[in-house]
């Protein structure tokens, strides 16, 4: 799950991490309000949406005096923004936070990520803040240093200063990063992190360290024990059907193509859509409708994945393993009747009493199409498209 | 011989009165496997499916001589089951839990490998030696007792190698599923050198999927150890970046993970590779010139 940047900053002022003065709005009252509260003459407004590149997207800009501040507030509040991260529909933009600039004599790069092959959580810093860090670990990769944490010992001071030396930061800075670095490491544990980038990290010209930009994932894993910050979630970030499917623990993502897809278990899921590309077709979506395909979850998922008007047929492959396939047969039939599937429905069915299912769906009376294997099952939900057009 | 199980394995359950637990060890009963106990704190005393009931997986062992543990206690406690058994000294740790909090698994992982304990999962099928010994939630009746080696980061997917393997009536050795988290217990390396090493393994059957670098490791691993004839095949060409596919490990992120990218290292290692999910079977088998 992601949180906002406003929201990262809260979490941060938690842990007494240095951030810039600034204010929420979602509409002009609000931003004129904050401006006048912040006081000065100049500020920064950003486009609060979950994706990267706001800046070179238009979403983040330095403004002076109220009446120009308070125009390009109003001018991204309500709209869409449209990053290299997002969809070409963009990210709604229901809130900007307003900020008090500073003055920047350094922009530091501070990550944190989970490294799947280490094992541990890992620390990143870069002299190139300000820039696409993967393009810095590309490129550079010099440039980008790390620390690993120990899992059971946590991230130590000799390591803050490690990377502070090699950052050249001066004095009271090294102070100032290592504790940060460990606030850092402390909240990454307690919240539950995935991923943690303050980006930049800037150094004043006063020799303050700053954190003017925050971005956070929290583990969906650990929502559970992560109660209030689950309640943070913004559903207008994110995919409609994704959502609704995630209500009934369905995994849903949506694709382009034209062939919706219901399988059981991720991998077999990923595996279809795959065939169904080898055969030269494209998928609509990718749906793992989990180990219990009951009646009610194959009904909510044939209504999610119809909910995509491109979806032209529905190729159903199940594999049923030691649920029973009559068992799964019966609410496939229950689903397309309650839905009332109008495309094609192609269904294979593997496992614990297949051709009992199969003869059942066969003799349902519905246009439900049955499959022997998986290969034919995917050459048919093609063949049905190509006869639908030609 | 077979890798890790067989009809000796003396297996324990966790969670062994929940609903999961008592439906699988059914199974796994029905199966032949030799289970010898189950545990669910303040039931100790209890018989349940003809097998006593201990507090502790200490009291378990004490009892039964238990070696393996299956896990099906809910994912909040699954971090203390799993150290609970490192703890007992139980050999092989099978987590079948989908859901644990990667946090919780980064100090695990850590206990597990300081103790040289083997632990399989989480959020797996678990593993199974066929005719011997069932541990985890598979269809038994899908597989076949043969001489390929099967592991893979899937569920479902799996069955479908192994129902490939044996309708050819090649049949498996042992099949481990490794599980579809981005922190696994046992690896494919892990796995791959138990098969390499295993008198009655004779080809391997990898299967992997987008996100991590855990099939670079293992390209890497068979071409400077393995002599057995590999087959894999990756789940995910058509995924898109950034997104999560059903399992928490199976995601594209900054670029990297890709199946493209696994099929390319895995070539260059000289594992023979198919792009189709219904061709696992028919490659090894041509493969293996039987």
């Amino acid at each position: 799950m992601n949180l906002h940047e406003y929201q990262a900053k809260d979490l941060f002022r938690e842990y007494d991490l240095p951030v810039p003065t600034g204010q929420l709005a979602e509409n002009a009252e609000q931003a004129a309000q904050a401006f006048s509260e912040l006081g000065g003459e100049r500020w920064v407004v950003k486009a609060q949406v979950h994706a990267g590149g706001r800046g070179k997207a238009g979403g983040v800009r330095l403004v002076s005096g109220t009446k120009a501040a308070t125009e390009f507030a109003q001018s991204l509040l309500g709209t869409r923004l449209v990053t290299f991260q997002t969809d070409a529909v963009g990210q709604p933009i229901n809130q900007v936070l307003i900020e008090t600039p500073c003055n920047i004599a350094r922009e530091l790069y501070l990550g944190a990520v989970i490294d799947r092959a280490l094992g541990c959580v890992v620390f990143m810093a870069s002299t190139e803040g300000g820039m696409d860090i993967e393009e810095v670990a590309k490129n550079n990769p010099e440039k980008l240093l790390t620390v690993a944490i120990d899992p059971l010992v946590g991230l130590q001071p000799f390591q803050c200063r490690q990377l502070a030396f090699a950052l050249e930061l001066k004095a009271d800075q090294i102070k100032q990063f290592t504790r940060i670095l460990l606030s850092l490491a402390k909240m990454f544990v307690e919240k539950d992190l995935s991923l943690m980038e303050i980006n930049p990290l800037v150094v004043t010209q006063e020799d303050q360290l700053l954190c003017v930009d925050a971005k956070i994932n929290i583990d969906d894993n650990a929502l559970y024990r992560q109660k209030t910050l689950a309640a943070q979630r913004d559903t207008s970030q994110e995919d409609a059907r994704e959502l609704e499917a995630r209500e009934w623990e369905l995994s849903y993502i949506s694709l382009d193509g034209d062939i919706g897809c219901m399988v059981n278990g991720a991998g077999l899921a990923m595996a279809t859509m795959d065939l169904i590309k080898l055969h030269d077709g494209s998928p609509a979506n990718f749906l793992d409708v989990g180990g219990t395909a009951t009646k009610e979850r194959v009904t909510e998922a044939f209504k999610i994945i119809l909910s995509d008007e491109n979806v032209k047929a529905v190729l159903v492959n199940i594999f049923g393993g030691i649920v029973r396939c009559d068992l799964i047969a019966e609410g496939i039939i229950g689903a397309v009747e309650e839905v009332g599937v109008d495309v094609p429905v192609i269904v294979r069915l593997e496992g614990n009493n297949a051709e009992k299912g199969l003869d059942i769906l066969k003799q349902s009376g519905l246009s439900i199409i049955t499959a022997k294997g998986l290969d034919e099952a995917a050459e048919l939900a093609v063949e049905t498209l190509k006869g639908a057009s030609s | 011989m077979s890798v890790l199980i067989d009809k000796n394995t003396r297996l324990i359950c966790q969670g062994f009165t929940g609903k999961q637990g008592t439906f699988h060890s059914e199974q796994a009963i029905a199966y032949g496997t030799n289970m010898v106990g189950g545990v669910t704190p303040g039931k100790g005393g209890q018989r349940h499916l003809n097998v006593p009931v201990f507090d502790t997986v200490a009291g378990a062992v004490d009892e039964t001589g238990a070696d393996a543990s299956v896990i099906y206690v809910p994912a909040a406690f699954c971090k203390d089951a799993i150290l609970e058994a490192v703890d007992a000294g139980i050999a092989l740790i099978v987590c079948i839990t989908e859901g644990i909090p990667t946090l919780d698994m980064l100090q695990v992982r850590k206990c597990v490998q300081a103790s040289g304990v083997r632990l399989i999962g989480p959020n797996c099928p678990g593993i199974i030696t066929p005719g011997e010994c069932k541990i985890g939630i598979m269809p038994g009746h899908i597989h076949l007792p043969g001489r390929v080696g099967i592991v893979s980061r899937s569920g479902t997917l799996t069955y479908e190698a192994v129902k490939q393997t044996t309708d050819l009536g090649m049949g498996q050795s042992t099949c481990i599923g490794i599980g579809g988290d981005p922190l696994p217990g046992m690896n494919f390396v892990d796995c791959l050198e138990l098969f390499e090493n295993d008198q009655d393994t004779d080809a391997i059957l990898m299967v992997g999927e987008i996100g991590g670098t855990a099939e670079e490791s293992a390209a890497q691993y068979i071409k400077d150890n393995v002599t057995k004839p590999v087959v894999a095949y990756i789940a995910g060409v058509t995924a898109p970046k950034g997104k999560r596919m059903g399992h928490a490990g199976a995601i594209i992120s900054g670029g990297k993970g890709t199946a493209d990218e696994k099929f390319v290292a895995l070539e260059y290692a000289g594992v023979k590779t198919t792009h189709s999910p219904t061709e696992m079977g028919v490659v090894l088998k041509a493969l293996m010139g039987v």
